[in-house]
């Protein structure tokens, strides 16, 4: 990587400038100022780079916002043999992930203020993708008592949450969303009634076949039904993580059209495969909420394609070998997910369900719309984080080569369009592929 | 080199082996049955082989019956105690393999609480591995036995129509059972309560009857599993007072059934719960006692397929 020119300033010309915040997509250059995007359009640099600043050359690709991702667990404090926010943080950037949001299933738990501080702390020394807590929404994750949710969001925590694990409770969770709408603050669900997802693979024809124990579809569909008539009782600002089903997907398409606070996301896997991945009792596959029928894959499809489903994020979940080489039922659930982001989101493109701007939008502006972060977009004056990517370029998913501690990636061996070629995070390149 | 007509190197499942390899199996049985009623019940076809029967799970018939079929053959058979052991103290699989793949074993025999476990062991070990049971998966060996049973008596299984009736939701003899009949041309259907009967079973190839006595109309065979209460995590059934009298197969219920339908148990039997005791200890009607018999031949049968393509020991006869 050459050094930085004296001036702090650095253009990069001949880019195909992507930001769906705004709906650019057009040939043109971007000079960064130091940590921040100083100006940006197709009319930039056209009479010539002036002498002074540093230029790279993007040679057509895309240029966009780093990526945020908005569910990642991060493992660290306490699994650091999983993952650490180092090696996460190398996994983001390889992915073009500039920030990302963290689980509170840490150990400790990330319930308190001080937990907020060493992961920004931490996160901030590494250097590389900026990570921003959510904290637990019960005092550790236990379903009991609330945690200190307004000490939690001063301190920087963007949202509140008990990460894998659902708010059961439809009391605690009224009186979570009616607290956290005190500061403004949003709850963030992991929508799966715990007393029926007590299986370990989608229920149907398969697990019967497998002789495994099915999580029913409604599951999710019952917890996020119940968890809307709470929104409707309290006001409070919701976020179902990870839907999975076509009946979720339905139920939230119905809150907005009544203009409830709601939003939601999905993760890859759930619009790129569908349960048979599992066949032969395949533990990278087994996923919390599990991979789902055909029928519910298209649904999440066509969710992302109408808009109900607001957000992608990758639901990072590092396993280490051994949680995941042992008898289905036993393994951990989960998979990772940092360095597949952006080309399996893509296959939404490639596959012609959406744009590349509409599919970009899931991955930078929306979920920082979301989360009321000040990212994800080609802004002046905003932060210099940047991704450039060719969208075209196939590889295919080998674990061995991720960044991320951990290797567990239901995408193993898939063939995938879209590669990270640069990231930039406060006008600092902090990934290049050589 | 595999058999010709077994081409397979472990005995995983009934799933996806057809009607020759399944009616190979059943052939070879057919021979050591006889082997088994005569005076000289040895043969040294596996001399110098060794067989090790790993159960993860109680068990005395299975382990019993393979134990008997492997001596039968010739061969020296160790069973592996997991309670208590290093296994059962949390050694992984994976390390488990490693220490059988260093002691240079022919056959294993596996049965596993954890569907799908025993496919995850075959990945790792050298020889070959037969299915003794995984999880709620599937018992390949019980639905060969049952199999060569019906055979023996009904002269055939094209055609017939077997009831499998109870904890559907929970056993692997239900699943392999499922694949082997319809594999064979049988006619199934399982009868159970709606909370033992596992979701979209349907797909599978069988009717689904919740009325004991529609479901035991006219069938050939009636075959009884037993009510699993050790895999019972939550309330499937109330009482087993409630279950007999609706579930349970008595005199009563079998007069439905074909005048000449025969019944089976894979064993262990709850009297009074899944069935009357005076219906299992029929003379008539009853194939329990030859269901045990039948399993140690079927077992023979697939140590001698699954050893065939082993070199040569020099203790073959």
């Amino acid at each position: 990587m050459p050094a930085r020119a004296q001036s702090g300033l650095v253009a990069y010309v001949n880019a195909r400038l992507v930001d769906p915040a705004t709906g650019l997509d057009a040939a043109g250059a971007l000079l960064t100022n130091g940590e921040t995007i100083a100006d940006v359009g197709p009319g930039l640099f056209q009479g010539g780079v002036p002498s002074g600043i540093e230029v790279i050359d993007c040679q057509g690709l895309c240029l966009a916002p780093g990526l945020v991702d908005m569910r990642v667990q991060v493992r660290e404090p306490g699994e650091e043999h999983k993952e650490t926010l180092r090696t996460a943080g190398e996994a983001a950037v390889a992915g073009g992930v500039t920030s990302m949001v963290c689980l509170p299933n840490t150990e400790p738990v990330i319930d308190d203020v001080a937990s907020v501080e060493f992961v920004a702390r931490r996160a901030r020394k590494n250097g590389l993708a900026k990570v921003y807590p959510y904290a637990a929404a019960t005092k550790n994750l236990e379903g009991g008592e609330l945690a200190e949710m307004g000490l939690l969001f001063e301190a920087g925590a963007l949202a509140f949450t008990d990460g894998v694990k659902a708010i059961g409770n439809a009391q605690l969770m009224r009186r979570a969303l009616s607290y956290a709408a005190t500061f403004g603050a949003m709850i963030v669900q992991h929508p799966e009634e715990p007393s029926l997802a007590t299986g370990v693979m989608n229920s149907g024809e398969l697990s019967t076949r497998m002789g495994l124990s099915g999580i029913p579809a409604a599951a999710e569909v019952i917890l996020l039904e119940r968890d809307i008539r709470l929104v409707e009782m309290t006001g409070g600002r919701y976020h179902a993580a990870h839907v999975s089903t076509a009946e979720g997907v339905e139920v939230i398409r119905r809150a907005k059209a009544r203009g409830l606070p709601v939003s939601c996301e999905t993760a890859p896997p759930y619009f790129a495969l569908n349960e048979l991945a599992v066949g032969d009792y395949r533990t990278f596959a087994k996923l919390s909420p599990p991979l789902r029928s055909e029928a519910d894959r298209q649904a999440v499809v066509a969710g992302l394609g109408d808009g109900t489903i607001d957000a992608v994020a990758s639901d990072h979940a590092p396993q280490d070998a051994d949680s995941k080489r042992v008898p289905f039922a036993l393994a951990e659930f989960g998979g990772v997910g940092l360095e597949t982001l952006l080309p399996v989101t893509l296959e939404l493109v490639h596959n012609g369900h959406l744009g590349l701007l509409g599919a970009l939008r899931l991955v930078t502006c929306a979920p920082a719309d979301i989360l009321g972060l000040a990212a994800g977009r080609l802004k002046v004056g905003a932060a210099a984080d940047l991704t450039l990517f060719a969208p075209d370029r196939g590889w295919v998913v080998d674990p061995a080569r991720f960044r991320s501690k951990s290797k567990n990636t239901p995408f193993d061996g898939r063939p995938v369009q879209g590669m990270v070629m640069r990231t930039v995070i406060d006008g600092r390149p902090v990934f290049a592929r050589g | 080199m595999t058999d010709a007509r077994f081409p397979h190197r472990h005995l995983l499942g009934i799933q996806g082996l057809g009607p020759q390899e399944i009616t190979t199996i059943l052939d070879l049985a057919d021979g050591y049955v006889e082997q088994n009623r005569s005076v000289d019940k040895r043969k040294t076809l596996l001399g110098g082989r060794t067989v090790v029967n790993l159960f993860f799970e109680n068990s005395t018939r299975t382990r019993t019956s393979f134990e008997l079929a492997a001596k039968r053959l010739g061969a020296d058979v160790i069973n592996m105690q997991v309670a208590g052991s290093s296994i059962a103290k949390g050694e992984t699989l994976i390390d488990t393999a490693m220490t059988l793949n260093a002691m240079h074993l022919d056959v294993l025999v596996v049965r596993h609480g954890d569907s799908g476990a025993v496919k995850l062991l075959s990945e790792k070990v050298n020889c070959a591995v037969i299915n003794g049971g995984d999880g709620s998966h599937e018992h390949p060996t019980q639905a060969l036995l049952d199999a060569l049973t019906i055979r023996r008596r009904k002269g055939g299984i094209a055609g017939l129509t077997v009831a499998i009736c109870g904890d559907v939701q929970h056993s692997r003899v239900a699943r392999s059972n499922i694949y082997l009949l319809n594999a064979m041309g049988a006619r199934v259907r399982l009868i159970g309560p709606r909370t033992l009967i596992p979701t979209q079973v349907d797909r599978m190839g069988v009717e689904v009857f919740h009325d004991m006595r529609q479901g035991l109309r006219d069938v050939d065979v009636v075959m009884m599993l037993r009510i699993q209460n050790e895999r019972m995590k939550g309330n499937f059934i109330p009482s087993i007072r409630e279950y007999f009298h609706f579930f349970g197969l008595d005199y009563e219920k079998l007069a439905l059934a074909k005048p000449d339908a025969v019944i089976m148990h894979p064993g262990p039997m709850n009297r009074g719960v899944e069935i009357d005791s005076d219906v299992a200890d029929d003379v008539e009607r009853s194939l329990i006692r030859e269901q045990v018999e039948m399993g140690v031949a079927v077992r023979m049968a697939c140590l001698d397929l699954l050893t065939r393509h082993l070199p040569e020991t020099g203790g073959k006869s």
